[in-house]
Formats: structure tokens, sequence, C-alpha cells
């Protein structure tokens, strides 16, 4: 009895509700929230997570952002910068008792400037399944270009 | 060290079940965010599963053990070259306990906007009830 005193983390470690390990998430979500990077790649730890990328003609901007109504989400453009803003809400549920609070909730509102221009008139905007995905055509300028070079 | 007053559900979270589960796809295993509350009748459980489709989620109920698994495809397209990359494609996984007060026959699950909705029943014997006083 004396020695399972002397190590009691080798019973923690056993039992199902391991507190070490919510200790352990408990602390990376702190650090998470804290300095921005996840065990997952980095973030600026603001909520919508995006991805941008580009292909030869256009841009891709991707934002999760999951239970949204998406007649509520704000999706605006100057020059070469997208801004993406809206209210995540869950429905209200009275007289319910929260065990357990992760998502996060509430206003949110992100902006990302582009490399380049793109044509604002002609971009594609399209929110499925808790993804916002814009695509913008680059303008011609922006697009590389072959310069054949003449010999005498 | 605070130990967690759940009733009817355990979260483990997809890290800490590593060595024993293993993804069989390519890619990263995520941990989705999870909501949970209770009412009088049932407890509900909200997860975050952005870009998984109604087809690719499974939800397996097995010896009292609930598993979600949503696979979502990847976005970006072959030819795309990533400008700013926050977040991975990958599959979303959590595992959860749950305890005899669940009526597991009669869990219902709606997916929509990437957000998914579980409703889990409290069995009978769970649920509040009021015991009429007899007088005499």
């Amino acid at each position: 009895m004396i020695v399972r005193q002397l190590r009691p983390w080798s019973v923690a470690l056993n039992t199902p509700t391991n507190s070490f390990a919510q200790m352990r998430r408990d602390m990376e979500s702190l650090l998470e929230r804290l300095t921005g990077v996840t065990g997952e790649g980095s973030t600026s730890g603001v909520f919508p997570p995006m991805n941008v990328s580009e292909d030869q003609d256009h841009y891709y901007v991707r934002a999760l952002i999951p239970g949204v109504d998406a007649a509520k989400l704000d999706v605006s453009m100057v020059h070469q910068t997208i801004a993406v803003s809206g209210i995540r809400q869950s429905p209200e549920e009275r007289g319910a008792s929260y065990h357990r609070k992760e998502r996060a909730e509430g206003a949110f509102s992100r902006s990302v400037t582009l490399p380049e221009s793109f044509d604002g008139a002609r971009v594609d905007a399209k929110y499925v399944d808790g993804v916002l995905t814009l695509t913008l055509p680059k303008h011609e300028a922006a697009k590389p270009r072959r310069v054949t070079v003449q010999t005498s | 060290m605070a130990t967690e007053q759940t009733q009817g559900l355990q979260a483990r979270g997809a890290r800490d079940i590593a060595t024993t589960t293993e993804g069989t796809r390519p890619g990263v295993l995520l941990t989705p965010p999870v909501d949970i509350f209770e009412d009088s009748d049932a407890l509900t459980l909200l997860a975050d599963m952005p870009g998984v489709k109604p087809a690719h989620l499974t939800i397996d109920l097995h010896e009292g053990v609930l598993t979600i698994t949503g696979h979502a495809e990847p976005q970006q397209g072959s030819n795309e070259v990533a400008v700013v990359h926050e977040y991975p494609a990958g599959t979303f996984q959590r595992s959860f306990t749950l305890s005899e007060a669940i009526d597991q026959a009669q869990i219902q699950a709606t997916l929509r906007h990437g957000v998914l909705r579980l409703r889990l029943p409290k069995a009978e014997q769970a649920k509040p009830r009021q015991i009429k006083i007899q007088t005499a």
C-alpha cells in the first residue's frame, strides 16, 4: 500500500478518466490560444482557419466555418483584400446544462490580402458542408506569360 | 486535479487513443471540437466536421463506445500551390464512452453545414421523475 502511494501516477494512467491526458489537452489548448501554434500546423489562432492557394488562372480562398447560416455570411473585397465575417450561434437551448463547450461561437471577422490583384466582378463563392470556397480569377496582367525572343 | 462529472459521456480525444487506433487512410487524424449539453430528455452532442459529406461520415457504436469518424476530401486541386496553409485535410475522429443512462437504440444523427448533431435520449430510468407523496 505504501508503494502505491509513492507512485500515484502509474495508477492514474490506467484509469478511464485519465486526468493526465486531460491536463495535457488543457495545456495544449492553452498554448494554442496564447501562441497560435497548434500541433497540426500553424494558425494565427483566429477563427476561421483559412487556406489560400493558387494555380495559373485563379486564387482559391477556403475557410472552415461549420454551422453558419449562409445568408448571414458576409464576404466583401477591396483592392487585393478579401474580408469574411459573420456570426456563429447555436440555437438557444433552454434549460440545458453544458458538460463541455469546445466549439468557438460568436462573431468572427477575418481578412486576407492576396499577392496579386484579381477580377472582383467574376468571383465565385460557395458554402458547402461548412467550407466557404471563394474562386477568384486573376487579372490578365497577373498571369504568367511567355515572351518570344526574336533573333536579328 | 478536476475530475469530470459527465453523466453518460466521457470524451477520449483521438490523441489519447493513438496507440490503439490508427487511421487506415493516409493523412492527419484530427480531433473535432465538441459541445455536449444535457436537458431533461436527452444528451446532445455537436461536433464540428467541416468538409465532411454525410456519405463519408460513420458513427460506430460498439460495446458502449461511440466513435464518430468523418473523412473530408482534400480541397486543394492537384495543380494548386498553397499561399497560406492553416489547416490540413484529414480525417476527424473522436470516441465517447456511453453509460447505461443512454438509450442506445434511439440515437439520432444529423449532419448539416459540417456540424454533426447527435441526440442521445436518456433511458427511462435516468429521466428525472417526480414521486408523488401519498398522505395516509
